[in-house]
């Protein structure tokens, strides 16, 4: 029995990273066709944070993310065609256009929207859990933020003010040790950033290796101890970005990170690792679905309109 | 009380009244912000708020006003419509990328999805040696960012007709104060009431030019309107009371009858709402009117503690009647005797 149910939670982990990795590089196909016109942060090689942490959320938990946004997103239960819609500029996007790959936000999947400002959204989490905390609600928030975001003071503020009044929020570091092109040893003296949350006085996890399994049982215990009043948690888990900083390309020609670690990381993919970890069978519907999605969405983004040009002024109050 | 014999309270009361009567209300309302708690209860306008509605619709927070607008953005969204309360609008530049990045976005970022029902106030803290940190009026910096309201009431009724309507409104507001008002008394209704967004009030009518003041140059205007009878000047003043969204159709009426316009700002003309207003005016006007422009405020310089230099700082009803004078082309320098602005000669510290 147990053995059966660790095979539908590696199908369904494999499912939802291969959708992000999948979905990810139908975008960098079309990339230079110019239909994304718009800046995009791939996730390619981070899918297992994403992916580990939100299989513990309910669909009525909240999640924050950042620029980096499209895993979080699919990974909370997001909806493919209107993504790609977004991405596209068309009407039927999550923000008929208006938002783009940074920005996407979704009530309907429990994502409430990402900032390209680093840092930015994490104290709109808390403000998110200080609600429901008033309104009694058993709601989980989770922030994803990179480790660049932990060099901005509302960070630390934040931190202090969920810590203080024992929020039911989880931290999630998606430390993928560069901002742009910067290492985190060239931004930082103690590279420990669970020593950080320990100083706010919370419970403070490092998981090394972007393992899915690991990512997605630390996650688990955290999201359950926030359940039972616990107050706020934090996750660091190690990842590691393939792709540049922005945009569809490799970034190997620029040489500020060594080629190994880059392949170590590759070597070490999540998705290979539990592609071969199912039968066949399983594997094989699973990447058929994948693909079927991804065709569909792409097509839903062509067939959806351009937005009509009287939006422009809609929702800019309410 | 009967309505023959209306109550009058002050500014600091009125406000106080609005925020009650809505945490009373809505229990989704609450007010926060360093010091809201406290013995002192921000000039009255939040004392014991938490001894009625408890600790957690009225408290005090780390002195981390970026996270802590952050804070109640996120809580907005989430249903809550939070109060946010800065002792001196000066700290609100912490919080500008919170205010302009997030607040003002969200809601045309998520195509309206979401809604940020959240008020920021900030008090203005002139007179008695504030100096260049503790003085500033930023509603321009405010009203240059689609997606922000802001609302700079200068008389009791509007104070608590504005709070409300902030509170009840589902967008980010800024609410500028400014203390030298919160001694002004004046006729509040004891019933709760909203004071509209974009619309101007016209306090006064007269025929010869459309003065403008803003927050607490709305009082020196009204004492320069008395200096200016005596030479038989007669002014259409008007207060704009919000400031985003601006009624121009209001100034601009105004301007095509008089022929001359004065914006008196309790900030610098530079890029101000002196400088918004003007420029609306002369866009409607032009071609079909001549009209006549001046903007008034503070000096391009940070605001100097020293009195003398303060005094010097700020535009005066002395000031205001010269150059209004002035400005109708009349003859000569006419530099009337100075008026005492008892509120700032009156006030006493020790903040």
């Amino acid at each position: 029995m147990k053995k059966e149910i660790e095979a539908k939670k590696v199908g369904r982990l494999f499912a939802a990273m291969l959708r992000i990795r999948r979905v990810e590089e139908e975008i960098i196909r079309v990339y230079s066709s110019d239909k994304v016109k718009s800046p995009v942060h791939l996730s390619i090689g981070q899918e297992s944070i994403a992916v580990g942490v939100c299989d513990n959320l309910r669909p009525t938990d909240i999640l924050y993310a950042t620029y980096r946004g499209h895993a979080a997103y699919l990974a909370k239960g997001g909806n493919i065609n209107r993504m790609m819609a977004e991405l596209w500029g068309k009407s039927d996007g999550l923000a008929s256009g208006k938002a783009g790959s940074m920005h996407l936000g979704d009530r309907a999947a429990g994502m409430i929207g990402t900032s390209a400002i680093v840092a930015t959204g994490i104290p709109l989490a808390v403000g998110n859990a200080l609600a429901m905390k008033m309104q009694q609600k058993d709601v989980v928030t989770t922030v994803f933020f990179g480790e660049g975001a932990t060099d901005e003071g509302v960070f630390h503020e934040s931190m202090n003010f969920a810590a203080l009044k024992k929020l039911p929020i989880l931290f999630v570091c998606e430390n993928n040790q560069y901002a742009i092109y910067s290492h985190v040893r060239d931004r930082m003296r103690n590279e420990n950033l669970c020593e950080r949350a320990s100083a706010y006085g919370m419970p403070a996890v490092r998981i090394e290796n972007g393992d899915v399994f690991e990512v997605n049982e630390r996650a688990q215990i955290s999201v359950q101890a926030i359940r039972e009043g616990n107050g706020p948690q934090f996750l660091e888990c190690m990842t590691y970005r393939w792709r540049d900083h922005v945009g569809p390309g490799e970034d190997r020609h620029i040489e500020y990170r060594p080629d190994e670690e880059l392949d170590r990381w590759i070597a070490d993919d999540q998705i290979a690792r539990l592609r071969e970890m199912l039968a066949p069978s399983d594997r094989h519907s699973i990447e058929a679905e994948v693909e079927a999605e991804i065709s569909e969405a792409v097509a839903f983004a062509e067939a959806s309109s351009f937005p009509d040009t009287d939006v422009m002024y809609d929702n800019v109050v309410q | 009380m009967s309505s023959s014999n209306p109550r009058s309270i002050n500014y600091a009361e009125a406000l106080y009244e609005a925020l009650y009567q809505e945490m009373d209300r809505d229990p989704s309302v609450f007010v926060y912000g360093q010091g809201v708690d406290d013995a002192k209860g921000m000039y009255g306008t939040t004392l014991d708020i938490h001894k009625e509605f408890g600790p957690d619709r009225c408290f005090d927070t780390p002195l981390s006003e970026d996270a802590m607008t952050g804070v109640g953005i996120g809580a907005a969204i989430a249903g809550m419509r939070p109060v946010h309360v800065h002792q001196r609008m000066d700290f609100l530049l912490l919080c500008m990328n919170q205010l302009v990045n997030m607040a003002a976005k969200m809601s045309y970022m998520t195509e309206g999805a979401v809604s940020v029902p959240f008020v920021v106030r900030g008090i203005i803290g002139r007179s008695w040696g504030q100096g260049a940190q503790h003085s500033q009026a930023l509603h321009s910096y405010f009203m240059h960012i689609p997606g922000l309201k802001v609302f700079a009431p200068t008389t009791p009724y509007d104070a608590k007709g504005c709070m409300i309507s902030a509170i009840r409104d589902n967008n980010p507001v800024i609410f500028m104060e400014h203390r030298m008002l919160y001694g002004n008394s004046g006729i509040v209704p004891e019933t709760s009431y909203e004071v509209p967004f974009g619309k101007a009030r016209l306090l006064s009518e007269g025929t010869d030019i459309t003065i403008v003041g803003i927050s607490h140059m709305m009082v020196e205007v009204l004492r320069a309107k008395q200096l200016l009878s005596q030479k038989g000047i007669s002014a259409d003043i008007i207060d704009p009371v919000s400031l985003s969204p601006l009624d121009i159709d209001t100034i601009a009426t105004s301007v095509s009858k008089t022929g001359s316009l004065m914006v008196v700002d309790t900030s610098w003309l530079s890029c101000g709402a002196g400088s918004e207003i003007v420029a609306q005016v002369v866009e409607r006007l032009q071609g079909a009117r001549e009209i006549r422009v001046k903007r008034l405020g503070y000096q391009p310089t940070p605001c100097p503690t020293t009195r003398p230099l303060e005094e010097l700082f700020y535009p005066s009803a002395q000031m205001i009647a010269t150059e209004a004078y002035g400005l109708l082309g009349k003859p000569g320098l006419w530099v009337p005797e100075a008026v005492e602005a008892s509120e700032i000669a009156e006030f006493r510290g020790p903040f």
